[in-house]
């Protein structure tokens, strides 16, 4: 019944859409670690669906890589990390939550004003998938742009990335040595950040990166 | 004849929502006390509050206008009208072809405007911060609940409650992520309209957090019992109008017989039991939050429900 087959990916898409609103919203760092790994498991399952679908094996590989990396590995090491930096407890002053909301509207918006058109003839799951992808994608980028803590930067990134494996899985036939691939060069990115994030509380006893700016002359 | 079973089905329709308000105030305030390991007032407690409070004298502000006096009346009537046309037991009643989803919106924010002009009637400060928040909450949920309206009304291809709940019972819906969003969005929206906990505590009188009862705090007597029993006609309208929309199983369907009907109302008291049991550990569960947060938690049903209807925009269009 192809019917429930686009359902139930739809659904899946979009609870993954709407975590990453709830990453928008959060303020405390914990509970956005816990975002974090909930929108891996998510992505992993509707990475797995879409093995199902698409009857394709090895995309059941990447659903085990996004679960055990991005749901278990990543978030905690982050969260011992943000333990180490002695941060776990602070609430992050994030300017204006309701207005980045609205702006992540904004962007879901585009993004299927940008996306249904231009996949016009392709597969509906496929089509649908994309859309919501590009979403996730440029929340991630906003929830980058709109945090000063450098931790809920890296969660930013890795939702971003969470998004590009959506994309790539949504189009069929994806070879698993790119989607590897990928996968590793997140790692490293994640492995460099972390140990970029305790060179900044070296020197500026922060990882607020405002502290930068102040550093550079930008901001007195 | 049709239309005199009808007219009864409505009829019973409406005694019984105005007859079940209060026990099912009354059970969700036993639960909470029984969570919170107090033996708490016994179910019927509602009951007789109502009676001691309609037995009472009025008490009157010296600058109290006429609005003042009326305003009880009104609002219990409009909430209980806005109660009349949600199918509880049976889809197809009278009033159900009269007025739509919107109507009921426009009934409840009816309401809540003619309050907050009694509110602020009598010239107290607490009238004036409980109408001041009050419509601070109102800005927020509002749209909230029209954005809800819109999803549901666009996967039904109707506003009206019958409509939808028979299309929601049928086999066509499918999965829908929309719903679920709207599910979501419109139970935010009850726990506000309500003046439930997170967003406001029906059982205090603290002034510093208070909105609903801010502004209600001048009445007694009748007065305060019409108000009283609004709100409990309120949390009920609002749990039926969930069972009705998202679990509408159950429901007799247009010119069955008595035993369907009975069927159906066994269903929504259990629902509404359900419904009320589930609030009740959800709000022993949770804080009440800062009335400056309220905007973000509201915010965040208005999000869900345009993200809802954005959604399913893109399933339609496929």
């Amino acid at each position: 019944m192809p019917k429930l087959y686009f359902d139930v990916a739809h659904t899946l898409a979009g609870s993954l859409v709407l975590l990453s609103f709830v990453m928008l919203y959060q303020r405390r760092l914990g509970a956005l670690l816990n975002v974090l790994a909930l929108h891996a498991a998510v992505l992993a399952l509707s990475v797995a669906w879409q093995a199902h679908i698409q009857g394709a094996p090895h995309l059941y590989i990447t659903a085990a890589i996004a679960l055990l990396f991005k749901a278990i590995v990543v978030p905690m090491a982050l969260r011992r990390m943000i333990v180490r930096l002695g941060i776990h407890r602070e609430i992050e002053t994030v300017t204006g939550i309701g207005l980045s909301m609205l702006a992540g509207i904004g962007l879901v918006a585009l993004s299927m004003a940008v996306m249904l058109p231009v996949t016009a003839g392709a597969d509906p799951v496929a089509r649908e998938d994309i859309a919501l992808a590009l979403s996730v994608v440029l929340i991630g980028l906003l929830l980058m742009v709109t945090r000063r803590n450098a931790v809920s930067q890296v969660v930013g990134f890795m939702s971003l990335e969470n998004g590009i494996v959506l994309a790539a899985t949504g189009a069929q036939g994806m070879p698993l040595v790119v989607e590897i691939s990928v996968a590793f060069s997140i790692l490293i990115a994640f492995i460099v950040i972390g140990i970029f994030l305790f060179r900044i509380r070296e020197r500026f006893d922060t990882v607020d990166v405002q502290a930068l700016d102040r550093f550079r002359g930008e901001r007195r | 004849m049709v239309l005199i079973g009808e007219l009864a089905a409505q009829a019973a329709q409406m005694l019984l929502v105005l007859l079940v308000a209060p026990l099912l105030t009354g059970l969700v305030r036993k639960v909470k006390a029984r969570l919170q390991r107090r033996r708490g007032p016994p179910l019927l407690q509602p009951y007789r509050d109502l009676r001691r409070l309609i037995g009472k004298e009025v008490v009157l502000a010296e600058n109290a206008s006429w609005l003042f006096r009326v305003v009880p009346y009104l609002v219990f009537s409009a909430t209980w009208v806005a109660a009349a046309l949600v199918p509880t037991f049976a889809t197809g009643l009278l009033f159900s072809w009269t007025g739509d989803l919107i109507a009921i919106i426009a009934l409840l924010a009816t309401a809540r405007f003619l309050l907050q002009l009694a509110a602020l009637d009598i010239g107290t400060s607490f009238g004036g911060i409980g109408a001041s928040r009050e419509s601070l909450i109102a800005s927020l949920a509002e749209p909230a609940t029209i954005m809800i309206v819109f999803t549901i009304a666009l996967i039904a291809g109707s506003t009206q409650l019958s409509h939808i709940a028979a299309f929601m019972g049928s086999e066509q819906v499918g999965l829908r992520v929309s719903l679920a969003f709207a599910l979501v969005a419109l139970v935010i929206v009850a726990i506000a309209e309500n003046a439930r906990i997170p967003v406001d505590n029906p059982a205090t009188h603290l002034e510093l957090t208070m909105v609903h009862e801010a502004m209600v705090l001048e009445y007694s007597g009748r007065h305060l019992a019409m108000i009283e029993a609004a709100a409990s006609v309120k949390l009920l309208f609002h749990l039926s109008l969930i069972a009705c929309i998202f679990f509408p199983f159950g429901l007799a369907q247009e010119g069955r017989d008595l035993l369907a009907y009975a069927a159906g109302a066994g269903l929504w008291l259990a629902k509404l039991a359900a419904g009320g049991v589930l609030l009740a550990m959800f709000e022993t569960s949770i804080a009440k939050m800062r009335v400056f947060r309220v905007p973000g938690f509201l915010g965040a049903a208005l999000m869900l429900g345009l993200l809802a209807t954005l959604l399913l925009f893109i399933s339609r269009s496929l």
